[in-house]
């Protein structure tokens, strides 16, 4: 290992490196730059490739290493070492990221074909591929935060790219924004996690803080308000409930954008951050199910949302954020859960951006219309993205053998797992997860059918529907085969979960309160019930092309159940009062304080002026007046001449 | 040396007494007279003692100083000024600003009083006289020069310029910038010609006093005509209202001769 | 008689000279209030003089002289030239100043 663990930081150098000569270079770069993004994101990949096998190559024992670069913080008590840490967990994201973050560049150089900034966006790709790198190959939470705020950065850059000033792209802006604000509630959470792990174990980096020694000098308490606060963090940037509302919106990005940063690697970051912080979670029952408690909710209300969507990207987040919740849920069920959570992280950023590519490419085909009431019967016209988008459907609802069966059977079955002292927990997330898959079903099926199924086209006729360039399909068709063979490739035998088990711990095995194979059927059942379901309405019937007023229910999912409009209120509106309450304190208390010593000082002058009168005479005898007063002040004080 | 005490002498104590009154009634005189020549001449005069007191004093340099510079110099300079600003230019003694007569009186007594007041507590160490016991003592100028050009060296230099700004300052303060043409014999000529239609007269006006019995300033010329020429009279005396009109001349004259005539008898 | 009748006379020069700074209106006058109270000091300095046996004070005299002389020079060529542009020597018309 410690002959190319040198290699180690041109991971995140190569992209970096990529996106500085994008920026500065640039109009010279128009020509050629998207190319150098490409070859900056695959020769990350590539260094990933030779240290994941190296790492492969080695007993499980030693399969976590910490690559010292220098000295980064010395502060007082505080020693940061900027470092790499290289182990299964760190690896698996690196490979997930730069060989879908390099498909997804490949596409872009397509899909950004007419757009006068394509060698911005690159910049802004390249820049996010080396701040993700940087995020997962942290050795400290401190270095870990830098990427952070990279993603965060490239997301909120990505999102408003069209932002073009005009009121049109206001839309663009408002999306960028939005996301950048929700993403700083979530980066406080992180900022006070580190406070309180610096306060309680005098240090940052993740060799220290989650050793045993670490986490057993954290009490119980504070272990709790860790958990919380990493929670937190984890929900800004995971799009998790309470803080789920800006992924919706930043679907006004370009497509390749969602594909990437909106659905299979930036969002999932907030899961890595739970699964890497395993040990102080596990420290911390409590924030152990409040962690559960959120996956579960947003896995519904993601799935709730993602039926009544009319926009082909707003339904693929709404299920995005679901999916997440998936994994949220497994990474609060301790170490049983955390491969699973990775595992469907994994797949789920396969299909995912898989179907966002898709997406993209049906986007491309239909002139930019999101309207899935305008689609329809368009399998005839994209054969690959339709059969790609297929797999990746079938993936996402896992009918076996696709890849998405074998992650999202994996939680679950972990869901049902009983624990002790509260047995209503497995019963609860079981079903909430068994739940979850057959809303997923139906509303994937329903994303679908509405697309390419259908009796008639909807579109308008001026409309010629086409594939794009190869550049745009051979992405899809990497995709497509990942969505169908990963899961097993990985699944079968439990290959992933040993190759995991460095990092996340062994898990005992315990059983679900069910029999596994009554489990499994029920999900399938469900699932196919699901998708039966769906495809009697959509593809059987005629999909209306203007949205029905629809129930209660699907006019409160079609707006997000009022997620923005809670927001406002619980939130927004209180603050803008106490803003007004401040400001108006400020006006009326402070200024009008502090303008009264200037006008105290001006009255004084008004009054002192008078003793200015211009006459010379008058000023010779205050001269004078003043002489005598001293004079007479310092003979009756001082004795002056009374000297004997 | 032990101080031998300094006796004044009675010739001193005269001059002294007959000069001090005097002087503080000149000062005085700064004070209340009207017109601000007489206060200098009053002015003059306190200088003038002041130096006699400064020679009894045992400071004849001193003294001779104060008559060149302050009544030489200083004084001539007041009267310069007052005769560019006019010498009749005299000053009204009512009070414009509101108290000021009042608060000037009381701090001037109040001055008087508390110099007054220490002169007359102060404890004075006996009188030395400058050559006190010492006859041999050097003479006054030689003993000033000795001081004025050792120990004051540098003060000395520094009022050399003093007074050399002051003299500059005094020619930059005065100068008066040209701010029209020059007038030459030429342009006033010119202006006269195009002022005649306006009754300007080109030839010289006529001279006062030609008449038969009286030939001074103050009378008008009587024209050919027998009317009188206002315009012979000086501007000054006409303004000032001392013209004598012929009339008035055979009547006064009468009167002189009868009182003359009076005396003689 | 006493030496200390000088040091009286000053004083009394003094208060005079300061009176009609404060009530003559004439600055030329204004200005001779001034000269006579720096006469005064001067006839304290050379009556201290002799009073202490030391020629001291007749050199401060005579620097009170020299700055006296300079400082006429210069507020009589002030007089002249407020002369020049208000016509009037009456130190009360100079009130621009006025706060």
């Amino acid at each position: 290992m410690n002959d190319v663990i040198g290699l180690a930081p041109w991971l995140v150098g190569f992209p970096l490196i990529g996106a500085a000569i994008l920026l500065l270079g640039g109009k010279a770069t128009d020509r050629w730059g998207h190319w150098l993004g490409v070859l900056a994101s695959a020769a990350s990949g590539v260094v990933g490739f030779i240290l994941m096998f190296r790492m492969i190559g080695m007993p499980a024992e030693e399969r976590s290493v910490d690559h010292h670069l220098w000295t980064w913080l010395s502060a007082g008590d505080l020693d940061v070492d900027l470092g790499i840490r290289l182990d299964p967990l760190s690896l698996t994201f690196v490979m997930l990221v730069t060989f879908v973050g390099t498909l997804i560049h490949v596409y872009s150089v397509a899909y950004m074909d007419h757009d006068p900034h394509r060698r911005r966006f690159f910049a802004y790709l390249n820049l996010f591929v080396a701040a993700m790198l940087t995020l997962v190959l942290a050795d400290s939470y401190l270095l870990l935060f830098v990427g952070w705020e990279g993603v965060g950065l490239a997301s909120y850059l990505l999102i408003g790219f069209w932002d073009t000033g005009r009121p049109a792209a206001r839309e663009n802006a408002v999306a960028a924004k939005k996301a950048f604000v929700m993403n700083r509630v979530g980066d406080m959470g992180l900022i006070a996690a580190m406070a309180l792990l610096f306060a309680n174990t005098g240090a940052l980096d993740f060799a220290t803080t989650l050793s045993d020694d670490g986490v057993g000098s954290l009490s119980q308490a504070t272990a709790t308000a860790v958990g919380l606060c990493l929670l937190l963090a984890a929900c800004g940037k995971s799009a998790q409930f309470p803080l789920q509302a800006w992924l919706g919106d930043a679907m006004a990005g370009p497509t390749p954008v969602s594909a990437l940063i909106h659905a299979a690697t930036m969002v999932t970051a907030g899961v890595y951050l739970m699964v890497r912080s395993g040990p102080i979670l596990e420290a911390a029952p409590t924030a152990q199910l409040v962690v559960v408690l959120v996956g579960a909710v947003t896995l519904l209300f993601g799935a709730v949302v993602g039926t009544a969507k009319d926009d082909i990207k707003k339904a693929l987040a709404a299920s995005t954020m679901s999916q997440i919740g998936y994994m949220m849920l497994a990474a609060g069920l301790g170490p049983a859960g955390y491969a699973f959570a990775i595992f469907h992280l994994l797949t789920h950023g396969f299909f995912k951006a898989g179907l966002f590519l898709g997406a993209g490419s049906v986007m491309h085909a239909m002139g930019d219309e999101t309207d899935m009431r305008r689609y329809g019967g368009l399998s005839r016209f994209l054969p690959i993205t339709w059969i790609t988008m297929g797999l990746g459907w079938l993936a996402i609802l896992g009918i076996p053998p696709f890849s998405g069966f074998w992650s999202k059977d994996g939680i679950i079955e972990a869901a049902f797992i009983p624990v002790d002292g509260q047995p209503w927990r497995a019963w609860v997330f079981g079903s909430v997860t068994v739940l979850g898959a057959a809303i997923t079903a139906f509303y994937m099926t329903r994303l679908f059918f509405m697309t390419f199924g259908g009796r008639r086209p909807r579109w308008k006729d001026n409309r010629h529907p086409h594939e794009g360039s190869p550049l745009m399909w051979w992405p899809l068709v990497f995709l497509g085969v990942g969505s169908a063979a990963l899961g097993a490739v990985l699944g079968i035998g439990g290959t992933f979960t040993t190759w995991l088990e460095p990092v996340v711990g062994h898990a005992e095995h315990h059983e679900p309160v069910l029999p596994v194979p009554v489990i499994m059927t029920v999900t399938i059942l469900v699932v196919v019930l699901g998708a039966l379901l769906a495809f009697r309405m959509y593809a059987v019937n005629v999909v209306p092309e203007e949205a029905p007023r629809g129930s209660v229910l699907t006019r409160a999912a079609r707006r997000d159940l009022y997620q923005d409009a809670a927001n406002e209120t619980l939130v927004m509106r209180p603050a803008l009062g106490l803003a007004r309450v401040v400001e108006a304190g400020d006006r009326e208390v402070v200024d009008r304080g502090w303008a009264a010593l200037p006008q105290t000082v001006s009255w004084f002058g008004s009054v002192f002026r008078r003793a200015q009168s211009g006459y010379v005479r008058s000023y010779a005898a205050g001269m004078a007046g003043g002489v005598l007063v001293i004079a007479v002040v310092a003979w009756l004080v001082g004795g002056l001449g009374g000297a004997q | 040396m032990t101080p031998a005490g300094l006796e004044i002498s009675g010739g001193e104590t005269a001059l002294f007494w007959v000069i001090a009154p005097l002087m503080v009634l000149a000062a005085l005189g700064l004070l209340f007279v009207k017109r601000a020549v007489h206060a200098a001449m009053c002015l003059v005069f306190v200088m003038v003692s002041m130096a006699i007191l400064y020679i009894a004093q045992e400071a004849p340099f001193l003294g001779v100083v104060q008559v060149v510079v302050y009544t030489g110099a200083v004084m001539m300079l007041f009267l310069f000024v007052l005769m560019l600003v006019g010498v009749d230019a005299s000053d009204s003694l009512t009070e414009t600003i509101r108290g000021q007569r009042w608060i000037g009186v009381l701090i001037g007594i109040g001055l008087a009083a508390v110099l007054a007041g220490v002169v007359a507590r102060a404890a004075f160490p006996p009188a030395v006289g400058l050559s006190g016991g010492d006859p041999g003592g050097i003479a006054n100028p030689t003993a000033l020069a000795r001081v004025l050009f050792g120990d004051y060296g540098v003060a000395m230099e520094a009022v050399g310029v003093l007074l050399v700004t002051a003299a500059v300052g005094a020619l930059v303060l005065t100068h008066r910038r040209r701010l029209t043409p020059k007038r030459t014999q030429r342009s006033v000529a010119d202006s006269r010609i195009k002022a005649l239609p306006d009754g300007v007269v080109l030839t010289p006006l006529p001279s006062p006093g030609v008449y038969a019995r009286s030939n001074a300033m103050d009378t008008p010329a009587l024209g050919p005509d027998g009317e009188q020429v206002p315009q012979s009279v000086s501007r000054v005396l006409r303004i000032r209202g001392q013209e004598r009109p012929a009339p008035d001349i055979p009547a006064a004259e009468l009167v002189e001769t009868r009182v003359s005539a009076e005396e003689e008898a | 008689m006493d030496i200390t009748n000088y040091v009286v006379l000053a004083a009394a020069l003094f208060a005079i000279g300061a009176t009609t700074v404060l009530l003559r209106r004439n600055a030329i006058v204004v200005f001779m209030g001034v000269e006579l109270m720096l006469n005064a000091t001067n006839l304290a300095f050379v009556t201290f003089a002799r009073m202490h046996g030391d020629v001291t004070g007749q050199v401060l005299a005579f620097f009170v002289m020299v700055v006296a002389a300079a400082e006429v020079v210069v507020g009589l060529a002030i007089i002249v030239t407020i002369f020049r542009t208000r016509r009037s020597a009456s130190v009360d018309d100079v009130n621009l100043l006025r706060g």
